[in-house]
């Protein structure tokens, strides 16, 4: 024991693998080490933690910081000619030109921009798993029709003009697809995830395709395994890493989607709050009332900047191969 | 390469044929709402709108409907009337191609210029400050909305309302066979906010690109030559690390002539992405889709383009 005590605080602290027994770390204890180097990364872990309890909060948070709610129009914060005030002590970050607070508005904000990327991204990554598996496993005709027919035909269009013409095109009468797809919150997250699921369906499918010739699914297969036990036993556990990585890397982009959606009024209905809707509305007053573009400006870049952060942490710490 | 070209241009048909008919479905088959409701306005009387109806052919089975729609769309390059005007949707769209071809041209001249410099400077000074200030800005400049920096933009240097009045305001596009400097001046805001979400793109992807090349074998032997550190970058790095870079740029530059939507809506350029928005406010489908349409045709001809250049320079894609 003479080199002893350091040595042993190594093993504990689970630094080193003990000499007897070498554990084999998982997957997820090596993503993890890793990630954990990243601050950049822990620290947009933590304002996506403090931003969505800021969402759920949010009425308590208003009425708590003395705000109006977020629909309650103050005709006193404007003046003769209709403009609205600045900020000032009732209204911290001013109003906009109904009379509304920004503050509270841009608080409510994050709960569409929020359920909409985190709905969005989970339809669009359910998809995208799905259908890459698929066709990475069975190749063939069932490849085709995902990588070809739907694939590079959603990828031929342009993507936001196909979203704005889909959401404007099911906001007349009841909708979309025999009404399941109701003008409002639900037709923006099924334009978006309909749009943004071919990502991570071409990187699953290629990771399927590589994995499918790996050793540990040919020794399942020679032990008489089907293909759905390949598939959910074997390759499935093995791409849920992977998966939470590029769902991490789309939800920024669906984030700024549904504000752009908003942005150009084909998204949440009006009167919700949102952040791409608030600067759709300062457009015409954002001359004299700049309050009313940076706040919701400043919440929407710093909200896609920290997933966009905590995405590339994530993504060098599946891949330590990049250098960076 | 000709076996090539004719499998490409056949996929191409086959795409054009896919994109029409998800396009037919989209406007008319998907919405609960009644086309012929929505191009007779509120007030119609129900005659009125069976008769709008009987015009626009909707009481036809739907598989005759597509066919009609394709054959006009092929054969007479026939995109439909738009409902509010009742003008032919192909002459509209092409009315407003000058503005977006002004817009998306100069914009992918400045950020293919600044995305490959930054990116290039990055990779050279790796882990230096200075690389990891250029990939901290693009980052943010990936985050930012490009029409919050337009209008951001706007509300500093635009010369009617910016703080340092210094260039064209909004509202302020006219076409370059009228006044090419105030086309000029009109156009340098949006072209920098456009450059800047772009380049930010760009930069990082190019930095990657370089670095990874950087670590090939014959980058140590044309170090080992004794080449000079420049000549190893700009000659024989940059050359390979570029390629990627070249499809990317064909891809966007087709989709930005396709209209671009919230740039030209800022700046109020007006474009066939102005004229989409305008399209959807006024629930005029035709128009949507026309524009739609020609937005995905840019795009298939602009894969096609990337790809035929592409095995061009590389041999091995042909026989793929």
């Amino acid at each position: 024991m003479g080199t002893g005590s350091l040595l042993e605080e190594a093993f504990d602290a689970g630094e080193i693998g003990h000499p007897e027994v070498v554990v084999a770390r998982t997957p997820w204890q090596l993503f993890w080490r890793r990630l954990k180097k990243d601050r950049f990364a822990l620290a947009s872990l933590g304002f996506i933690v403090l931003l969505i309890l800021v969402a759920i909060t949010a009425p308590l948070l208003v009425k708590a910081l003395g705000l109006p709610a977020p629909n309650k129009l103050d005709t006193n914060a404007l003046d003769e000619a209709g403009l609205p005030a600045g900020p000032s002590g009732s209204h911290p970050l001013g109003v906009d030109s109904l009379g509304r607070d920004v503050l509270a508005r841009t608080i409510y904000g994050s709960r569409v921009a929020l359920v909409v990327a985190f709905a969005s991204t989970l339809i669009a990554t359910v998809l995208g798993v799905s259908l890459g598996v698929l066709a990475g496993y069975y190749r063939g005709w069932v490849d085709t029709v995902v990588s070809r027919l739907l694939i590079d035909v959603l990828l031929s269009f342009p993507i936001l003009m196909l979203a704005i013409g889909l959401s404007s095109a099911c906001s007349f009468g009841d909708g979309c697809a025999g009404g399941l797809i109701q003008p409002g919150i639900t037709t923006v997250i099924a334009v978006i995830a309909l749009v943004t699921w071919t990502y991570p369906a071409r990187l699953i499918r290629g990771q399927v395709l590589s994995m499918r010739e790996k050793d540990f699914v040919d020794s399942a297969r020679s032990i008489g395994a089907s293909n759905f036990r390949i598939i959910t036993r074997e390759l499935l556990p093995n791409l849920v890493v992977p998966t939470i990585v590029y769902a991490t890397l789309i939800i920024p982009s669906n984030v700024l989607f549904e504000a752009a959606l908003s942005f150009l009024g084909v998204g949440v209905s009006p009167s919700t709050p949102s952040w791409g809707a608030m600067i759709g509305d300062a457009v015409n007053t954002f001359d004299t009332a700049w309050w009313y573009l940076l706040a919701p400006g400043l919440a929407l870049v710093m909200t896609v900047l920290a997933f966009n952060l905590l995405g590339d942490g994530l993504s060098d710490a599946l891949n330590p191969r990049s250098d960076d | 390469m000709a076996r090539y070209i004719a499998r490409r241009l056949l996929w191409v048909a086959v795409l054009l044929f896919l994109v029409s008919l998800v396009t037919f479905v989209i406007f008319y088959v998907f919405p609960t709402a009644d086309p012929a409701q929505l191009r007779a306005g509120r007030h119609a009387s129900p005659a009125q709108v069976e008769q709008i109806r009987h015009r626009m052919g909707l009481d036809k089975p739907l598989l005759v409907q597509f066919g009609n729609y394709l054959r006009d769309i092929f054969t007479k390059g026939d995109f439909g009337y738009s409902y509010v005007n009742e003008q032919p949707v192909k002459e509209l769209i092409l009315a407003r191609v000058p503005a977006t071809i002004s817009v998306a041209v100069g914009a992918s001249i400045l950020w293919l210029f600044f995305g490959v410099l930054v990116g290039v400077i990055s990779a050279v000074r790796r882990r230096s400050k200075l690389d990891r200030t250029a990939m901290g800005l693009a980052l943010v400049g990936i985050s930012a909305p490009e029409y919050w920096l337009g209008l951001v933009a706007l509300y500093l240097f635009a010369d009617d309302i910016g703080l340092i009045p210094l260039f064209g305001s909004a509202n302020s596009y006219v076409p370059i066979t009228s006044d090419p400097f105030q086309w000029f001046n009109s156009l340098i805001l949006p072209w920098s906010v456009l450059a800047i979400s772009f380049a930010a793109f760009y930069s990082r992807l190019l930095r990657g690109n370089l670095l990874e090349v950087m670590g090939e074998d014959y980058i140590r032997t044309a170090r080992a030559k004794g080449l000079t550190e420049r000549r190893v970058v700009l000659k024989h790095g940059l050359r390979s690390a570029l390629t990627p870079i070249v499809t990317v740029f064909g891809m966007d530059l087709g989709l930005l002539l396709g209209g671009a939507v919230l740039i030209e809506v800022v700046f109020n350029i007006p474009g066939v992405g102005r004229q989409a928005y305008d399209a959807i406010l006024r629930a005029d489908l035709p128009m949507i889709q026309g524009t739609v349409l020609l937005g995905a045709f840019f795009i298939i001809f602009a894969n096609l383009v990337v790809d035929i250049v592409y095995a061009f320079l590389d041999p091995r894609v042909r026989y793929e």
